[in-house]
């Protein structure tokens, strides 16, 4: 037997199926296929494992409903706001900043957008920038030659920032200032408290009513800020860690044994209907991937999983212990 | 196993011309391939060096196709194992490095040590929270791929535009992914056994 290292072998057969697979695929293609799976008997056994192991994976889309709904933003009474809802919308929004760009004599009005509960819009700026905005969430932008400002009034916002030295890129959440020089973060706004997780490059938070002195926070891959309005603390998280919180980028809520209260709490971020979690099964541990729109099949897994009551309570769905 | 993961595909399609499964694929994936962490532990205990034995486990596969082949073999746990060793004794053999008695005998060798079936609903769980674990490891971007096209459905040609890469390194991400999670799905001998 010459075969090639199992490393190598492994990697091709991974290689095959993944561009058989996923990609356009010609008859040239499957013929050069056809000729590398019958080389060896290795690679055969190689190409069977590796779509076995894929198959076996099917499992995880059991957890996906299997029609996707796509995601309905109700308009809400009085639109004041540029209200996502339409790719049309989007395009005529960047469309917007895009006039207002090449108005130079005067001062443009930020332009405001917002996604409804359930909602997840993605923003291309004129300057490069992207904003994906989660569910329940809006902002403001100024986006000029001179300037790049946002202001995130609630919810939650991925920033993919286009670097500019020469203009830093600056998010204002509530009393706090993220100056971003070209990176991707994270921040989440509520009530009480601003977080800011960076995934790549560098950012600094400050304090805008900066009594006294208030140090800014200069910020590295995998620090997360949490900012009250008297404090700013920081954490450290794998970067990895980092791109579960951002699974919401795919519609998707990542749960590591979280207990079943705070998974109903992020749920209920994204859905109208909620769910409730009554009494001791609020402590009850589960993992898994969950679509985040979809409260009835989380409610399923955590009933054949755990052993909870699942039930309809007017629009809400209620787990309780039997 | 001739389905690709996706049926958005041509009626023509040039994929099913080569890979039709055999039955010695739908045997081996379905008797030999859950024995493959067995199977490491098995070679990683008699055989000196560790490093070896990812291709050990590739000339055991190579042999037990070869044989299976001409007649599919009735005890798939006692003959991967018995090939197993048959594979070492003819190393040592050539090597000169290890005495044959060494080797354990596999009728002897406590190879079918099959935990009790336990309750499907645990089966379940256990493999969907291995599934979940095994996604978890992956590296981020690997991740972020795998996912892309294995929970929302998308191609490749999706996936680069939904994460704004370059198809050429999402093609890389996905094959890296799908390669790592083979290796876990199958070569990683579960963590424990519970909870």
């Amino acid at each position: 037997m010459s075969d090639l290292p199992a490393r190598e072998v492994k990697a091709a057969a991974a290689d095959w199926f993944e561009r058989r697979n996923f990609w356009e695929w010609t008859a040239e293609n499957e013929a050069a296929f056809a000729e590398w799976l019958n080389a060896s008997l290795a690679h055969r056994a190689a190409y069977v494992r590796v779509e076995a192991a894929w198959k076996r994976t099917e499992r995880l889309t059991v957890l996906k409903s299997s029609v996707r709904r796509p995601v309905q933003t109700p308009q809400r009474e009085r639109t004041r706001f540029w209200f996502f809802g339409a790719t049309a919308a989007t395009i005529a929004a960047a469309a917007i900043i895009g006039a207002i760009t090449y108005w130079p004599s005067t001062e443009p009005e930020a332009q405001t957008y917002a996604t409804a509960i359930g909602g997840r819009e993605t923003l291309a700026l004129t300057d490069g920038s992207r904003i994906e905005l989660n569910t329940d969430t809006q902002l403001r932008t100024q986006i000029t030659a001179r300037e790049r400002k946002v202001w995130l009034d609630k919810g939650e916002a991925y920033f993919q920032v286009k670097h500019d030295a020469a203009h830093p890129f600056v998010v204002i959440a509530g009393n706090h200032r993220v100056t971003d020089l070209g990176t991707k973060f994270v921040i989440r706004r509520d009530a009480t408290k601003m977080e800011v997780a960076l995934v790549e490059g560098r950012a600094q938070v400050d304090a805008l009513n900066s009594k006294a002195n208030a140090p800014s926070v200069e910020m590295v891959p995998g620090d997360i800020v949490v900012a009250t309005a008297n404090r700013i603390e920081t954490r450290k998280k794998p970067v990895a860690a980092l791109s579960t919180d951002l699974a919401w980028r795919q519609g998707l809520l990542i749960f590591k044994r979280s207990t079943l209260a705070e998974a109903a709490s992020q749920f209920n971020r994204y859905n109208r209907e909620k769910l409730v979690v009554d009494g001791s099964a609020a402590q009850l541990k589960i993992g898994g991937t969950f679509q985040s729109d979809n409260i009835t099949d989380f409610a399923e897994v955590a009933r054949e999983v755990l052993g909870v009551h699942v039930a309809r309570r007017g629009d809400q769905t209620v787990i309780s212990r039997q | 196993m001739t389905e690709t993961p996706d049926s958005k595909r041509d009626t023509a399609d040039p994929r099913s011309a080569a890979m039709t499964a055999s039955d010695v694929d739908v045997w081996f994936a379905r008797e030999v391939l859950p024995l493959e962490a067995a199977l490491m532990q098995f070679l990683q205990h008699h055989w000196r060096n560790r490093s070896d034995v990812e291709d050990l486990v590739q000339d055991v596969y190579v042999r037990i196709y070869e044989a299976a082949q001409k007649e599919i073999p009735e005890h798939p746990r006692k003959f991967l194992f018995t090939t197993a060793r048959n594979l070492l004794i003819d190393r040592a053999r050539r090597a000169q490095i290890i005495p044959i008695e060494a080797l354990p005998d596999p009728e002897t060798l406590d190879i079918a040590v099959d935990t009790p079936g336990p309750e499907r609903n645990a089966i379940a769980r256990d493999e969907l929270r291995r599934l979940q674990e095994a996604l978890d490891r992956l590296p981020a971007r690997n991740r972020e791929a795998v996912v892309l096209a294995r929970i929302e459905g998308l191609t490749g040609r999706e996936i680069s535009q939904r994460m704004g890469l370059a198809e050429a390194t999402v093609s890389h991400h996905l094959s890296n992914g799908i390669a790592a999670l083979a290796d876990m799905l199958y070569g990683d001998a579960p963590k424990d056994g519970g909870k």
